[in-house]
């Protein structure tokens, strides 16, 4: 295929996946909206006004970041591993591969789907967290490079999910046992600093504390870990990530008998 | 010559130990319309499998239009067009969209594609249903839809695993009359079917795959004249006592007004109308038995296609 082929591949591919979330919106958009309505009605307004301050800033102020962050993690995650776990079980995803769309391009496309919905849940998150308090943006910059690399990193994630998953039991797996726990684990809803050492140095195996302190860093101004570090953490989780996903979408048995 | 697809040595075997092919040497020459018949689990949709890249082949060598797919296996792909057995479309998509779709898997910008979907889906009967939920319609319009979107990327070679199955009779002679207007037009076909009968009506070539090997690879016509033996079916006007002498040979009551009559190769239709004028003998009707390639396809693997291994 030419570029400009591959382009439309990957246009057709992306159009098609925004416009899968966007039909079933009830599903996709309005569900991360209330859970995070209540999460700020509970801990930010009902619990958060006892707590105090965190790390200097209103509990509020501290919790918002890491919401939004969560919203986004959660919705590039579900996108990509629902959509091609639904093409795989379906069938429909021997369309795509019969085709002659190189297979980076379908992960490519796959991906921008997972980031384009989290993205979008992202954006619905932090209005709705406008109800509650007044945003202070520290760095936009830092904003944006994070929740794009991390919805980056989590549609990868999904992508290689949907891959090996059997059943749909399989889809709903990981998300419960593995990204919930460490997305709670990962510094959402406190500082670190409040940890014993041994609980501290566990914490900081976690990637998401990474980024979630990154983010709240593009807000805040403050982190409890080297913004390189996260930085450094994320890249090198996409670059493994993406590789696993191709070699995956090349060579699985799981797609190709 | 030049060939749509040849393979050499083509061989599968599944990671639970089953050999789906072995050694499979197929030549489908450019613009042929070819049958690839077998029972079921004989290895045909494997071939197609191996073709459309959703299964691995252990060894040999695909050529696809001359492109090896080992080489360059997008632009084999890009000369094919799929039509699977199952359905494999998503059931909450509009044919439009998954027509259109797959233009643009195949890099067909979105005006042509949407061009194109319109041109096919309107020759397969289906643009008054594009904007129907694929899952809502008939079986005969899914497989149709199945058609078109392996169409619409105007490709060299289509393949067609059971296009026809549980489709009614009517839409499937008109799907019989689309798909040699589509080989008129240059495009070469390759065909699995269970509808021996089908075969028969549209193939010039044939491959017979049984157990993952290739027992049969020659024209329609060869094949048929290797039929010694063909059984006719005859209505008769008045009720018949006996079978008159110089039919007994062949000839056999099976009941009064039907007689069945066996006639050799070398035999002539004409002979026994002579007789059967001679008696008196009227007729209504006539037809064969059984289908020709089916008895052909008996004798080669054992038993009939509907039979599985």
């Amino acid at each position: 295929m030419t570029p400009r082929e591959q382009w439309i591949a990957y246009a057709t591919i992306v159009i098609k996946e925004i416009t899968r979330f966007m039909r079933i919106w009830q599903q996709t958009l309005v569900p991360p909206a209330i859970s995070t309505l209540l999460y700020f009605v509970i801990f930010g307004s009902l619990i958060g006004k006892r707590i105090g301050q965190m790390d200097g800033f209103d509990y509020m102020d501290f919790l918002v970041p890491g919401l939004i962050l969560m919203a986004v993690i959660n919705a590039s995650y579900q996108n990509v591993v629902g959509s091609f776990f639904g093409a795989k079980w379906g069938k429909s995803l021997e369309e795509l591969l019969v085709s002659p769309t190189p297979n980076s391009i379908i992960l490519l496309a796959y991906v921008t789907g997972g980031v384009a919905r989290g993205l979008l849940v992202g954006l619905i998150v932090t209005g709705i967290s406008l109800l509650f308090t007044d945003l202070n943006v520290f760095s936009i910059g830092i904003l944006i490079s994070v929740a794009v690399l991390t919805a980056i990193l989590f549609a990868l994630g999904g992508f290689i999910n949907a891959i090996f998953a059997k059943t749909f039991d399989d889809v709903s797996m990981v998300p419960t046992f593995v990204l919930l726990p460490l997305t709670y684990l990962g510094g959402v809803f406190y500082s670190i600093h409040l940890l014993g050492d041994f609980w501290q140095q566990l914490s900081k195996a976690n990637p998401i504390l990474y980024m979630v302190n990154a983010f709240r860093y593009g807000f805040l101004g403050i982190s409890d870990v080297s913004l390189s570090v996260s930085f450094a953490m994320i890249g090198f989780f996409i670059v493994c990530f993406f590789a696993l996903s191709l070699y995956l979408l090349t060579h699985s048995k799981r797609l190709r008998a | 010559m030049e060939f749509a697809l040849k393979t050499t040595q083509l061989s599968k075997t599944y990671g639970n130990g089953v050999t789906a092919l072995q050694n499979v040497d197929l030549a489908v020459p450019q613009g042929d319309f070819y049958a690839l018949l077998g029972p079921n689990g004989a290895g045909k949709s494997t071939v197609i499998g191996v073709l459309g890249s959703l299964v691995i082949k252990t060894s040999g060598r695909v050529e696809v239009f001359g492109v090896d797919i080992d080489n360059n296996f997008p632009q084999a792909k890009s000369f094919l067009g799929v039509v699977p057995q199952e359905f494999n479309f998503n059931i909450f998509e509009t044919p439009l969209q998954i027509v259109r779709n797959q233009a643009g898997y195949y890099g067909i910008d979105r005006r042509t594609a949407l061009a194109r979907t319109e041109q096919y889906l309107t020759l397969l009967g289906l643009w008054e249903k594009r904007n129907d939920q694929a899952g809502q319609l008939s079986g005969g319009m899914k497989r149709r839809l199945m058609i078109a979107r392996a169409l619409v990327h105007e490709p060299r070679l289509l393949i067609l695993d059971e296009p026809t199955a549980g489709v009614d009779i009517e839409i499937r002679r008109s799907m019989w009359d689309f798909l040699r207007e589509i080989n008129r037009s240059g495009t070469t076909i390759i065909l699995t079917t269970h509808y021996l009968e089908e075969a028969e009506h549209l193939c010039r070539n044939i491959g017979i795959i049984d157990s993952g090997k290739l027992v049969e690879n020659t024209s329609m016509r060869e094949l048929l004249r290797q039929l010694h033996l063909e059984t006719y079916v005859l209505d008769l006007e008045q009720p018949l006592a006996t079978i008159p002498v110089g039919l007994d040979r062949a000839a056999r009551l099976i009941d009064p007004t039907t007689l069945e009559i066996d006639i050799k190769q070398e035999e002539h239709l004409n002979d026994f109308y002579r007789l059967l004028s001679d008696n008196g003998i009227r007729v209504n009707s006539m037809r064969n038995k059984a289908n020709r390639l089916e008895e052909l396809f008996i004798s080669r693997v054992g038993h009939s296609p509907l039979e599985g291994k």
